[in-house]
């Protein structure tokens, strides 16, 4: 296609506005009277919003929409789509409708809208939703994505924050998509790690909540553009810390590679301003720290649950070929908030 | 000498093209990189500081920033002569390098009420200055205001997030038995503190 190097300018969850600026925004909104049913709402920066309808049916809103980070418009539908309907499954819930988000320049050829939501509709039938309708705005750029409208029962939710003392903590993909994505755009990444970075962007997290739903899980988000280590602070809630095991943690080792060649988005570098004071490094070469703060696009959850619990999670979530691992531990709080070591 | 322009770039494209004009210095030399934005500046400095580059940055406008790297012999940042009219930034990028040390929970010598809303009311009126200082630095007494039940932690916290770095002396906060209430900032020590005000343009103490 024609337009292959204009259609890929860095997007995925690299093109997300900086944590920091974002909360100076939203702490000014005004803020109308509390709603008892809306269960989870702007204040707790969790993944979407929860709406109790009865007192066993609440529902689960969000929305996620970026441009471009792939050359190719129907993967980038289904990474878009994996990406957006992720956020029902970092809260517990299950996908029933989604509407399409479309920018699309007008004097573009309209084929490769139809192929970039062929691959979202998809990824919307795979995770057992119904695509209702959408809405398409006329722009000088690519972005697409959902809004996806899930249900959950409101006993079960899993907040972000819920953490215990003395919990493990799994991540269920590998780290590291980001890092390939940028290398891929400078013409410095690998076919192969490309075509991995692409299968794991585009593997819905429902498998892993699936496994989940067996367990009685703390806490739980999915990692996005925040980076591992920045969903990692916002879980601590600032009342609990954990310590990570850098050897344990899933990722993509052509990801170590193009860090050590300074394939770095800027996305990264604000997590590191955003996030850095509360992280420290022991023993952990650059490359990775730069993995731990790499943004994600459709990355995988990232689930607390007692210790207990955890091995039985992690051999289910193994058993269906996910790459997970128990990457670290929460304690109670301390400075730093994040140990991360290299053991 | 080599000049790289990556105005306009977005990262990596500025790592990548100064990478490409280090290999064609084949050897010792500077490289210079104009970039439009802090953060190509932060990277650029993670490289230059992992490849034991000299590295130094400059803001030359709001949008317009130079990074100078030396490649083998001499560090960049010990050629900063006197010809040289452009102020040195730190990678979270001030102009001057102002610091504030702040040495007592209270401002000025006199009645203890009035010194305690003096101080709380200075570091409002700090974070709202147009142009912020780079560091701030809280010791002895000082210490208490970065600490749970301070009364300055939203202003703190206001300028943390808008890129100023508070540092509070470590030894005091365990004097003081608050090495586990710290709010905000960074625990940091009597080399550190040196550093940052003998390297300071401009210490300001309330």
């Amino acid at each position: 296609m024609d337009e292959k190097i204009v259609f890929c300018k860095g997007g995925g969850c690299t093109a997300k506005l900086g944590a920091a600026a974002l909360s100076r925004v939203l702490e000014l909104l005004p803020k109308g009277p509390p709603d008892p049913n809306l269960l989870i709402g702007y204040d707790s920066k969790d993944d979407a919003a929860v709406y109790k309808l009865t007192d066993d049916l609440a529902y689960v809103q969000t929305l996620d929409f970026f441009p471009p980070m792939v050359d190719d418009p129907y993967t980038f539908g289904k990474i878009a789509a994996t990406n957006a309907l992720s956020d029902i499954y970092a809260m517990g819930g299950t996908v029933t409708t989604a509407l399409n988000i479309v920018c699309f320049p007008e004097s573009w050829d309209l084929n490769i809208l139809g192929e970039i939501m062929r691959g979202g509709s998809e990824k919307v039938i795979e995770a057992g939703g119904t695509l209702a309708g959408g809405h398409s705005i006329a722009d000088d750029s690519v972005k697409y994505g959902l809004s996806v409208t899930g249900i959950v029962h409101p006993d079960r939710i899993y907040p972000n924050n819920q953490g215990k003392p003395g919990d493990k903590l799994i991540l269920t993909k590998r780290l590291g998509v980001g890092i390939i994505c940028t290398a891929n755009r400078v013409g410095e990444a690998s076919a192969e790690a490309m075509d991995k970075a692409i299968d794991s962007m585009t593997t819905l997290n429902k498998y892993a909540a699936e496994q989940c739903h067996k367990y009685d899980i703390h806490a739980c988000t999915d990692v996005t553009g925040f980076s591992l280590l920045g969903h990692l602070h916002e879980m601590m809630d600032g009342r609990l810390s954990c310590v990570l095991h850098a050897d344990q943690i899933p990722l993509f080792p052509e990801a170590l590679a193009y860090a050590d060649e300074f394939l770095l988005t800027a996305a990264a570098q604000r997590n590191r301003n955003h996030v850095g004071k509360f992280v420290r490094f022991d023993g952990v070469p650059f490359a990775m720290e730069e993995v731990l703060f790499d943004p994600q696009t459709s990355g995988g959850l990232l689930i607390a649950l007692s210790g207990d619990q955890a091995p039985g999670l992690l051999a289910d979530l193994q058993a269906i070929g996910l790459p997970a691992q128990i990457i670290g531990e929460i304690t109670q709080r301390q400075n730093p908030e994040i140990l991360v070591s290299q053991h | 000498m080599i000049q790289v322009n990556a105005m306009g770039d977005a990262c990596p494209i500025p790592v990548v093209k100064t990478k490409n004009a280090i290999k064609e210095l084949k050897g010792p030399g500077v490289v210079e990189t104009l970039v439009d934005n802090e953060i190509a500046v932060q990277n650029l400095t993670k490289m230059a500081n992992q490849k034991g580059y000299g590295v130094k940055s400059e803001k030359l406008s709001p949008q317009q920033f130079k990074v100078t790297m030396q490649i083998g012999d001499a560090p960049a940042q010990e050629e900063d002569s006197q010809e040289d009219e452009t102020c040195l930034v730190t990678p979270t990028g001030h102009k001057k390098r102002t610091v504030v040390a702040i040495t007592s929970a209270r401002m000025g010598t006199g009645n203890d009420e009035l010194g305690t809303a003096l101080m709380k009311s200075f570091i409002f009126a700090l974070s709202q200055q147009d142009e912020l200082p780079a560091t701030l630095l809280f010791y002895n007494g000082g210490a208490t205001l970065t600490t749970e039940g301070s009364a300055s932690l939203e202003d703190l916290k206001s300028l943390e997030a808008q890129g100023v770095e508070i540092l509070t002396c470590g030894t005091c906060l365990n004097y003081y038995g608050l090495t586990d209430k710290l709010q905000v900032g960074d625990v940091s020590n009597m080399y550190d503190i040196v550093e940052k005000l003998s390297g300071a343009d401009l210490i300001i103490r309330p």
